[in-house]
């Protein structure tokens, strides 16, 4: 597997708010649940630890993570990766998080790199996710 | 596109089929007699639909008695969830309840 053969999303937002601030926002474990999930984060290279939410069609719910850097108040990486039975086949991308000072704000900036091909469903623009895949089904099963 | 997809499309394109596996994930747990109240065909026409069900990992079957009930996996369908246009979606949420909590956050 080369980087070539994966692709990343990024998702990036101007805030009015000092990097320490969301810098907190982004690793206190109280404070994520808040924003993301319920989790067991530390800000420990090396921790591992789960996002969970509510299983939905197709997917259980959990995320298994790694702390793989953790530089405040500036930028913090963590895996992101498929649990449970899921594992073998599912995601296992690198979350990056980027603080960057931007006048009187912050610069936010979210890499989650690694997807692969297989992660973009069984047809590519395929739509996401339940009821959009049963839907489309019988359209694509045609062209098949 | 690798087998597991095939036979996934395979087995949801017929409309008959398809409508008996949304009735398991929507109504949970179902026998062969409930489900074929709602299909519009006979009994052994729902249990050759739920054969080919269970062939592509959609359905599991449990034999209770004289019954067997049949319950969806949805976990069957995962691999043809389009991850990156999910998790975009995902973030882009987050970002949002991120900066109201920010808003009520102490400096």
């Amino acid at each position: 597997m080369t980087v070539a053969e994966t692709r990343s999303i990024v998702v990036e937002r101007e805030m009015p708010h000092a990097p320490e601030k969301i810098w907190r926002a982004l690793t206190q474990s109280h404070l994520i649940e808040e924003w993301l999930m319920k989790n067991d984060f530390q800000p420990v290279v090396g921790h591992t630890f789960n996002f969970r939410a509510q299983p939905v069609m197709g997917w259980n719910g959990v995320t298994d993570c790694k702390i793989l850097e953790v530089t405040p108040p500036s930028r913090l990486v963590y895996s992101w990766n498929a649990s449970g039975e899921q594992a073998k086949d599912g995601l296992k991308t690198i979350v990056t998080w980027t603080l960057t000072p931007r006048g009187d704000g912050t610069h936010v900036r979210m890499e989650q790199a690694g997807f692969r091909p297989q992660d973009e469903g069984g047809y590519r623009g395929m739509g996401s996710g339940w009821p959009g895949i049963l839907g489309r089904l019988e359209t694509v099963a045609e062209k098949s | 596109m690798p087998q597991t997809h095939d036979a996934l499309f395979r087995s949801l394109a017929d409309p008959t089929r398809r409508a008996i596996f949304e009735r398991l994930c929507r109504k949970g747990e179902q026998t062969v007699g409930a489900l074929t109240g709602h299909a519009g065909v006979s009994q052994p026409a729902v249990s050759k639909h739920l054969a080919q069900l269970k062939q592509a990992g959609l359905v599991r079957d449990r034999p209770e008695g004289r019954q067997t009930h049949y319950s969806a996996q949805i976990n069957a369908l995962a691999p043809l969830i389009d991850w990156t246009s999910q998790m975009t979606g995902f973030w882009e949420s987050k970002f949002d309840v991120l900066e109201n909590l920010l808003k009520r956050m102490d400096q």
